[in-house]
């Protein structure tokens, strides 16, 4: 094996690595704003219309393929006149796939929180979005934290995805790369590891992070 | 007279679906008064208290605290969480399982209402939760986190964050049943001394010498509704009622075969 292949399979991966990481943080940037906005609204309401809409909205989301999804975004919006280039179709689309996951893992959190806590913060007067914020919420999202934490690993597997929407990441990079050198089992082994490190490397995070909230 | 009645409490009553488990309790409480209210679990009473400030909000009735309709707008229709909170703040509650809060340490817990409800500002809602928590015993505690205390501590923490609300009424409900006997004790006395003040007080509780000793009436409740009512002396020393004779009775044997 030469090292002129080598450093392009180096080159094609930690280029493709630097995209997977933009859009797994963009996508869990906005896969996270969505399900607190919308499982804290769903927390604070019992209007029939916003529980409603969120139902919509997740079993949409999490009952259509994902490359199905994408391809709507990317291909079927630029049919439509709106073209998105391919890494705002990317964190877009897998951003409000997320949603539809977190929005029922920031659900559970919140549910998690015995019912005294809210209890003793009506008791003292806090208003119910108060009681929200200074109870609920810290409470809940440390419950929420192991799953939100294995989302975060599904979705860096799931960026794998945007390859097949033009977006340069790890595996758009290696195909292209095998399809040039026909290296197949070199170049796919060596992506493989690469997304190992990746996830491993959230899932140490997420541990860290854990033990220092001590959930109890 | 009227003028000196801080709680009124008028025909309470709380249903879930056919099944009544409030029957329209009304008594009413003088300032600086105190009352009990004992009998069997299932009596009611813990029911009773809640509805108070509308933890469980009645289904029936209706409670006046010096002169204002708690609860309900003058339509006569349920408030809000919303448009009860300034109302609920007004009444400290102390609850069977304290219901600290764990993210927050001793002070912030007490300070929480001061601050975020009575607007006070950081450091003068941290030194009034500093006095209380050394008016509890427990100044040197103030930093630790809730879950490293023990029960009767965490229920004296409780009792403070109540005080913090300088609260015109205080809701205690059953609040040594969770503990230890041991730590029984501890808690009593916070609770006497409070009454030495001449605070207001609704306690729901099973120790009777302690319900003796602090309050100024009790109320023996039995399947949903007041049974017996009258000056604690006179309650449990002559009860009339064959049921809370026989519930005094249970009591004293039950004592007597722990003993």
């Amino acid at each position: 094996m030469d090292s002129s292949l080598m450093n392009a399979v180096v080159d094609a991966l930690l280029s493709g690595a630097v995209t997977t990481i933009k859009v797994t943080a963009g996508a869990l940037a906005v896969a996270l704003c969505i399900g607190i906005a919308l499982s804290a609204a769903a927390f604070l309401t019992s209007n029939f219309v916003v529980h409603a809409a969120v139902r919509i909205y997740v079993e949409a989301l999490r009952n259509v393929p994902s490359l199905t999804f994408l391809f709507l975004l990317y291909f079927g919006l630029a049919a439509l006149g709106f073209r998105l280039s391919s890494m705002v179709a990317a964190i877009l689309g897998l951003g409000l796939i997320g949603g539809a996951i977190t929005i029922d893992i920031f659900r559970s959190g919140f549910q998690a929180v015995p019912s005294g806590q809210a209890e003793a913060a009506a008791s003292i007067g806090l208003t119910p979005l108060a009681a929200f914020r200074l109870i609920i919420l810290p409470q809940g999202l440390r419950f929420a934290l192991p799953s939100l934490g294995n989302y975060a690993i599904a979705l860096i597997k799931d960026t794998s995805l945007v390859a097949a929407i033009a977006a340069p990441e790890i595996m758009f990079n290696a195909r292209q790369l095998v399809n040039e050198t026909f290296e197949t089992a070199f170049i796919y082994g060596a992506a493989a590891l690469v997304y190992l490190f990746l996830t491993m490397s959230v899932a140490q995070g997420v541990s860290l992070l854990e033990r220092r909230l001590e959930v109890r | 007279m009227a003028a000196d009645i801080l709680l009124d409490v008028v025909n309470l009553g709380k249903s879930y679906g056919d099944f009544a488990v409030l029957k329209g309790v009304s008594f009413s409480l003088r300032r600086g008064e105190r009352v009990a209210l004992i009998g069997p679990s299932g009596s009611g009473k813990s029911t009773c208290l809640r509805a108070i400030n509308y933890l469980d909000p009645p289904t029936q009735g209706e409670v006046r605290l010096d002169g204002q309709v708690i609860g309900r707008r003058s339509d006569g229709r349920r408030m809000s969480d919303l448009e009860l909170a300034p109302q609920r703040a007004e009444i400290g509650m102390v609850f069977q399982h304290f219901h600290l809060w764990p993210h927050l340490c001793v002070r912030s817990n007490v300070a929480l209402q001061p601050r975020k409800v009575r607007g006070l500002s950081h450091d003068e809602a941290a030194k009034l939760a500093d006095e209380l928590l050394a008016k509890v015993q427990l100044g040197h505690k103030a930093d630790e986190m809730p879950h490293r205390l023990s029960g009767g501590q965490q229920q004296r923490v409780a009792i403070a964050r109540a005080l913090a609300q300088q609260p015109k009424l205080l809701l205690f409900d059953e609040p040594t049943s969770a503990l230890d006997p041991e730590l029984v004790g501890e808690v009593l006395t916070v609770i006497k001394e409070l009454a030495g003040e001449g605070r207001a007080m609704v306690l729901v509780t099973h120790e009777i010498a302690f319900a003796r000793e602090v309050a100024d009436r009790i109320i023996f409740m039995d399947g949903g509704r007041i049974v017996e009512e009258g000056p604690a002396q006179s309650v449990l020393d002559d009860p009339q009622a064959p049921r809370l004779k026989q519930f005094l009775t249970s009591l004293a044997q039950r004592e007597r075969g722990d003993g």
